[in-house]
């Protein structure tokens, strides 16, 4: 599904800051991986970088979805070739209502896709079915996006929309720090009942709960832009025992 | 639910609107032409040529007279030019004042005797002249209040009005809707008392041009506690080539009366600029409200800033009875240069007047516009909510005055006033006079100036949209407290017409 092959990158402003430093992953349809690693080693910004934002510069290495080079397309291109990015802070656009913006982006998927636009009546069907599972009022798919929205609604905004989107490749940035308990449990039945084979995750944590809601098939640690470990599930507990420490010096 | 969230429900619409406008080539969607046989008044501006316009009218001594006066008074004024815009010299002796289609030298008994190159241009535009209840077949069109549904139309073309409808079932309430020229020949009391009672003839060198050269424009009264059945309109249409439009509005709503008015123009793309100068009088009496809504999108001009329309409008509303309500809205997209400040006079106690602006620049287009509220009665209430979008190289200037006058105690004002930058090379400037004076009265001014937000911008695209969708986006919510207090067919119009007036404005 999506081959990450040493890739490099370095702030477009300044080619002295790299971030990602040869990062190498593979994750096969149906994966769920998960990434961990300490505050600023990179795992927002290889997120950015496989979606497109500005601002920074691949130097080396490369990033393909199904075969496809994600990284001569421009960001919406990407996401109607099926990836999506939870992002860790998701971006208010105000007065632009919740439900407006998630219709334009849906149909804008299916227009660059060859697809036939959604119905209105379809599409409401569809956003209040998948808003329901997630608890998410008609009041919040009415207020603008994201705008006076607390965190926890953000990111359960964030699953709303890859619901609806209903891409190949996800990625989830800290989908659940700021989750309260029975949020993150709503989050991760969101993410668990889009599970399937033909579908992947890349789930950036820092937190083994997640985890045990998200089974994941492989667990990586990320520092210093590089992928330093991987395993198992029992990576993640691993961490969140004895924190980064060991790894690290195990790395080095 | 207010008017735009029902837009969101019923979303059908705004998109496929968006899609079939974006879908047609070339960014402005009216600069098609009608081919048509026309008569010409001789170009440039002379008492002869006034008189001509009047005796084409078939108007009475006294209006003739009029129109004489102001000319004497015009030819001695000097054009403005403290607005912030810049241009040509205009040489208003190489326009033509006066064009009629030539069918229309007999006017037509009803619109079914109309030339139908002139109905087929009204149905191109998509204006209905069909007296039809619009938007049929529209999901959600039961949620709306039945007034809502049929809107009167009266056509305007270069200088002639082609039709009304609805007129019979209008009579029936007792409303007049009609041309002005109709006006002044059937309703002279009316007209003789209303004329040029809010925009004095010497008012400002357009009004005055106006005053002497209009040729056509709608007429309406509403009678005392009547509320207009229907919604009004008038479709401005330029059409001929270097003619210039200069038209005229009376409303007059009386005690206790409502209606809401609405008003759109296009013309077609020419190398060279032409001049529109239009004067909008309105006059509400006690406990009346009048809503008054502009769509203008005449044509911008080229990329370069080849062409287009020059557009210098005097609009103001007089609320002379006690409690009596304005509210000028208009969408702004198009015009090579706007010189426009829709004003509101609150004379009455208690009377209230309010200004939303979303006024849109791309390219080269030039706009400076604005309000003023002029507080005369006491407790007397104002808002404008200004929205200017900047792109291109346009330069976007809100120019506003608040003023409190010594008698108007206890009198609020709200002033907001948003400019968005999209790009580099283009700029937004807030111009806003306050004068305050008494000291109960309170004026509040709050403006921001922002820059399309990148990361807006990538949230969009990363969702699917490419950058202009996202940009109309991101605007379409910038404006959306302008957008809500239209009528709901111009809202989704509006919402279309932003899109389509940044087109180019990224990447
Ligand atoms: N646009 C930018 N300008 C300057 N520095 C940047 C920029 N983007 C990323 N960085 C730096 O790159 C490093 C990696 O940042 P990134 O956000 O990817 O970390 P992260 O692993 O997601 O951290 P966290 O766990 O705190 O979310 C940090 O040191 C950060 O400051
Ligand atoms: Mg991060």
């Amino acid at each position: 599904m999506l081959e990450i092959n040493n890739l490099h990158a370095e702030l477009e402003t300044d080619a002295d800051v790299t971030i990602l430093k040869g990062l190498t992953l593979s994750i096969k349809p149906g994966e769920v991986h998960a990434i961990m690693g300490p505050n600023g080693s990179g795992k927002s910004t290889l997120s950015y970088v496989l979606s497109g934002k500005d601002g920074y510069s691949v130097t080396a290495g490369s990033a393909m979805l199904e075969g496809v080079d994600l990284l001569e397309m421009e960001p919406e291109e990407r996401a109607a070739a099926g990836l999506f990015l939870a992002f860790q802070y998701p971006v208010e656009i105000p007065g632009v209502g919740n439900m407006t913006f998630l219709r334009t982006a849906v149909n804008a998927q299916r227009k660059a896709r060859g697809e036939e636009e959604l119905s209105a009546g379809d599409f409401l069907k569809e956003v209040r079915a998948k808003a329901k599972d997630l608890q998410i009022d008609a009041d919040m798919l009415k207020r603008p996006v994201n705008v006076g929205f607390s965190g926890g609604e953000k990111k359960r905004n964030e699953i709303l929309q890859m619901a609806m989107l209903e891409p190949k490749m996800c990625i989830l940035d800290e989908t659940d720090s700021g989750l309260d308990v029975d949020a993150m449990k709503l989050v991760a039945d969101g993410v668990n009942a889009l599970r399937s084979e033909n579908r992947s995750f890349l789930v950036i944590t820092h937190y083994q709960r997640l985890l045990d809601h998200i089974k994941p098939d492989f667990v990586h640690i990320l520092a210093d832009g590089k992928i330093i470990k991987s395993g198992g599930p029992e990576l993640a507990l691993e961490v969140e025992n004895n924190g980064y420490a060991d790894i690290l010096a195990g790395a080095a | 639910m207010t008017a735009l969230d029902k837009i969101e429900v019923k979303e059908g619409v705004d998109q496929d609107t968006v899609d079939a406008v974006t879908a047609l080539s070339g960014n402005y969607k009216y600069g098609w032409e009608t081919e048509i046989e026309m008569d010409y008044a001789p170009k440039g501006v002379n008492p002869d040529i006034v008189r001509l316009i009047s005796s084409k009218n078939e108007e009475p001594e006294w209006m003739t007279e009029w129109r004489l006066q102001a000319f004497t008074r015009w030819e001695k004024m000097n054009e403005p030019t403290w607005a912030m815009v810049s241009y040509p010299p205009i040489d208003f002796q190489d326009i033509y004042y006066y064009a009629r289609p030539k069918s229309m030298a007999v006017k037509p008994k009803s619109l079914d005797d109309v030339d139908p190159k002139l109905l087929a241009t009204y149905a191109k535009l998509g204006i209905p002249l069909k007296e039809q209840a619009i938007l049929a077949g529209v999901e959600g069109a039961e949620d709306m209040p039945a007034e809502g549904r049929k809107v009167a139309v009266d056509a305007v073309f270069d200088s002639v009005s082609v039709g009304t409808t609805f007129q019979a079932e209008l009579k029936k309430a007792g409303v007049i809707f009609c041309s002005i020229s109709e006006a002044i020949r059937d309703h002279p009391e009316l007209v003789k008392k209303y004329l040029g009672s809010v925009v004095p003839q010497s008012d400002n060198y357009y009004a005055t041009l106006n005053s002497a050269v209009f040729s056509d424009g709608s007429f309406v009264y509403i009678p005392p506690g009547v509320r207009c059945p229907m919604e009004l309109s008038t479709y401005f249409r330029i059409n001929a080539e270097n003619t210039g439009q200069f038209e005229r509005t009376l409303i007059i709503a009386d005690k206790g009366s409502y209606v809401s008015y609405l008003e759109g123009c296009t013309a077609p793309k020419r190398d060279v600029a032409q001049l529109h100068a239009a004067v909008v009088e309105i006059i509400i009496e006690e406990d009346a409200e009048v809503k008054y809504s502009t769509v203008q999108n005449w044509y911008p001009g080229d990329e370069n800033g080849k062409g287009g329309i020059y557009n210098f409008v005097t609009k103001r509303a007089d609320c002379r009875g006690d409690r009596a309500k304005v509210m000028w809205t208009q969408v702004e997209t198009g015009s090579a240069v706007t010189w426009k400040y829709p004003s509101c006079i609150l004379r009455g106690d208690d009377s209230q007047g309010e200004f939303y602006s979303i006024a849109i620049a791309n390219n080269m287009q030039q706009a400076d516009t604005g309000t003023k509220m002029v507080h005369l009665g006491k407790n007397t209430k104002s808002r404008i909510v200004s929205k200017g979008i900047s792109a291109g190289k346009a330069q976007n200037t809100y120019r506003g005055l608040v003023s409190m006058h010594p008698k108007a105690k206890n009198s609020r004002n709200y002033t907001q006033c948003d400019s968005l930058l999209i790009g580099d090379q283009c700029g937004a400037h807030t111009v806003p006079y306050i004068e305050v004076k008494n000291n109960s009265s309170r004026v509040e001014h709050e403006a921001t100036t922002s820059k399309v937000d990148d990361d807006q911008l990538f949230y969009c695209r990363s969702r699917g949209m490419d950058e202009e969708e996202a940009v109309a986006l991101v605007v379409n919510g910038f404006c959306k407290e302008v957008l809500q207090a239209l009528p709901m067919e111009f809202a989704m119009e509006a919402q279309a017409l932003v899109a389509i007036s940044l087109e180019g404005s990224v990447g």
